[in-house]
């Protein structure tokens, strides 16, 4: 029987050296005259072993990693296509404690499948959401997923069903769903993983979502920084029309919805849904003052549902197994699972899908095996970009909506990012600073100017100009941008700020040394 | 990528482009980066063309270029270096490596080397977060970068 080793094709496992590795796999099969084929899965999500070769045995898929191309002649020597022993083996791959310890919902089929075979994604429960979808009115659909608990995955974590219902019920014959794949923020990175590991899941969850309100056209809004991820949807539109599951009607239901992927042109602020229409329309991002909400005048005037790849991604999952099933998991009003994204200064980084409710400190230590340094943690920032640095005193915070909120902190499209020792809390919120003044849209002058202020404001603490003075300038900056801004960005770039400035106030006492040479 | 295109080849493929994009909704995007990648960057003489032809003012289309970091308005280097800049990538010492590459090719973010080879720009994440520091070249992702991977990198690109 033909042999398969599975050599992911995701921009991660790209980035190092998948592509030779799976070319010199190729030459060694065919050099052998070995009875073998390569398939290009996604990726599992543990991203220090990547390239993450595996292979099918009759004992299940066994993984090796991280494999060079270099490490190839001798895999082949030691019988690797039979699971043989070498010291990359890291046993069966689903033994390997970071993935046997998650919960797959949205993610079980990631990196398990190649992402463009339909028959692959049927053969794991793919499109079983649908055909039950299929059954149902588009209010019953609605229903399950408000009772599913599902809430929006993409930050500001409004309950999907809620929205769902709004566009239901608004008046007019066009509407439209826009997938938001925009995830700007560093240390994200799961929406990309589910476009180029598994896009029909995507397309399942979108055409679901037009079922149930009503919507017969679909858009994709990603960045251009995602050349695979848009490759990779693009493909699987193709093969889903042809398959009848996108276009006039959708597996001979006589329902029609149609889909197409938009690549955005560098900014991060269209990550904002008012933003992302507008340029989804050809304009500048500039964000829209809200009301009107866009589930009732959206993209073109049209009610739309704006929804986070990771939310819309939930939504074949829960009408397959229930809402009841995906509600059980979580604590308080945080249901379901949710897509950890451990990045930065971190042993195991790496995507981890869980029940909501580990503490911080799990994730990082216990998880992620603290930094890859080997140096102590010093910070994280959870959230991107937008989202407060904490630090180890306060690793007891669990992973929900609530307990972050009140904690001055956000959780976002979680993302974890870890920093060791070395780094200067100064320079950081600097950054964070730097970060609104180059990405901000210029619509309200609390972020447009109040950035460009702060930088300024923190330089000068930085050169122990009037550092007290300047700090408490800090704080009233912040104070304005949090409660005179339009939208998030200008509104929470003051978290980061904030939290390196309370939790770690050594870091803009001014230097000693430099104060000695000035 | 011809960069020293006549004006009328710039309207000739331009409208071809238009052409082909006119009619699906909010084409205006995708215009611009298909005329990007035919030439490199969003030549002035091809302004006027779309805007006429999706019934826009010259400085509508001027503003939306302008708005977004991708569209340039001069030609690039044959390469382009993008170094990612996201917190990150600075937890695994992208400044110290960005200030490094940059002296050693002597520009700044968004300069080209003297020899046309490659242009440096800074870019914010490329979800390549768990595989830190990480670039992209011409399209193409690498992470886990040192100084040396990035040497490398360089010296392929002025081969
Ligand atoms: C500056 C800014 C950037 C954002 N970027 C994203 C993004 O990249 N992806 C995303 O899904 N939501 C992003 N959001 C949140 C969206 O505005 C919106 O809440 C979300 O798309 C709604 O989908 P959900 O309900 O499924 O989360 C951003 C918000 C702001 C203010
Ligand atoms: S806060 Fe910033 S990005 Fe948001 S609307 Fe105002 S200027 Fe634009």
């Amino acid at each position: 029987m033909t042999i398969t080793v599975f050599v992911p094709c995701d921009a991660a496992a790209l980035a190092v050296g998948a592509d030779k590795v799976a070319a010199a796999i190729s030459r060694e099969i065919e050099a052998r005259g070995v009875d073998a084929r390569v398939v290009r899965n996604g990726s599992r999500g543990l991203l220090w072993l990547e390239p993450m070769v595996e292979v099918r045995t009759e004992h299940g898929r066994i993984a090796y990693g991280p494999v060079t191309p270099g490490d190839v002649p001798e895999l082949f020597a030691a019988d690797f296509l039979r699971g043989g022993a070498h010291p990359l083996c890291q046993g069966r791959t689903r033994d390997i404690p970071f993935l046997r310890n998650q919960t797959r919902l949205t993610f079980a089929r990631c990196g398990v499948t190649d992402p463009l075979s339909l028959d692959d994604f049927r053969a794991y429960s793919g499109l079983k959401g649908l055909e039950k979808a299929l059954a149902m009115s588009p209010g019953e659909i609605v229903a399950a997923v408000t009772e599913s608990g599902l809430r929006g995955r993409g930050g500001a974590g409004f309950p999907t069903g809620i929205k769902w219902k709004t566009v239901l019920d608004a008046p007019g014959t066009t509407k439209y769903i826009v997938c938001n794949a925009d995830e700007g923020d560093s240390g994200t990175f799961s929406d990309r993983m589910v476009m180029e590991g598994d896009p029909f899941m995507l397309i399942e969850g979108m055409i679901i979502a037009g079922m149930a309100t009503g919507a017969t056209k679909g858009y994709i809004y990603t960045r251009s920084e995602y050349p695979h991820a848009i490759e990779t949807m693009r493909r699987a539109i193709t093969i889903a029309r042809e398959a009848n599951l996108l276009g006039p009607s959708i597996l001979g239901s006589g329902r029609a919805f149609d889909l197409d992927v938009r690549e955005g042109a560098g900014a991060y602020v269209c990550g904002e849904e008012t933003s992302l229409l507008n340029s989804l329309e050809g304009k500048r991002g500039i964000v829209r003052a809200k009301p009107p909400l866009p589930a009732l005048q959206g993209l073109f005037g049209c009610p739309t549902v704006v929804n986070n790849v990771i939310s819309l991604a939930s939504v074949p999952v829960i009408l397959d197994r229930g809402p009841a099933f995906y509600r059980d998991f979580g604590v308080g009003r945080s249901h379901g699972t949710i897509p950890i994204q451990l990045a930065g200064n971190v042993k195991h980084g790496g995507l981890y899908e869980t029940a909501f409710g580990l503490s911080l400190g799990e994730i990082v230590n216990d998880i992620g095996g603290g930094t890859l340094s080997g140096r102590p943690v010093k910070a994280v920032q959870v959230g991107g970009p937008l989202g407060a640095y904490f630090p180890p005193s306060l690793f007891d915070t669990v992973f929900d909506y609530e307990a972050f909120a009140a904690r001055d902190g956000l959780i976002g499209h979680a993302g974890i990012v870890v920093f060791d020792d070395t780094v200067d809390m100064l320079k950081q919120a600097r950054f964070a600073m730097e970060f609104c003044a180059i990405e901000s849209c210029g619509k309200c002058t609390p972020c447009r100017i109040g950035s460009t202020r702060g930088v300024e404001t923190v330089d000068r603490i930085a050169h122990g100009i009037e550092p007290e003075q300047n700090k408490a300038l800090l704080g009233d900056l912040c104070n304005t941008m949090k409660f005179g801004s339009l939208c998030a960005l200008g509104g929470f770039t003051p978290y980061p700020v904030m939290s390196a400035l309370k939790h770690f106030p050594e870091d803009f006492a001014p230097a000693p040394v430099k104060e000695a040479a000035e | 990528m011809n960069i020293r295109s006549s004006v009328d080849d710039i309207l000739s493929r331009t409208s071809a482009i238009v052409e082909e994009h006119k009619r699906s909704e909010g084409p205006l995007l995708p215009i611009l980066h298909a005329v990007q990648e035919a030439f490199g960057f969003i030549p002035e003489d091809a302004k006027p063309l779309i805007a006429q032809a999706l019934n826009l003012s010259r400085a509508e289309v001027h503003g939306v270029v302008s708005f977004y970091h991708d569209f340039r308005s001069e030609p690039s280097g044959r390469h382009v270096l993008k170094l990612c800049r996201g917190e990150a990538c600075q937890s695994m010492g992208a400044d110290r490596l960005a200030d490094e590459l940059k002296r050693l090719l002597d520009v700044e973010w968004g300069g080209t080397t003297a020899d046309g080879a490659v242009t440096v720009e800074p870019v914010f994440c490329l979800g390549l977060c768990a595989c830190a520091p990480s670039a992209m070249l011409d399209g193409q992702v690498h992470g886990r970068l040192d100084g040396e991977s990035c040497a490398a990198l360089i010296a392929e690109v002025r081969r």
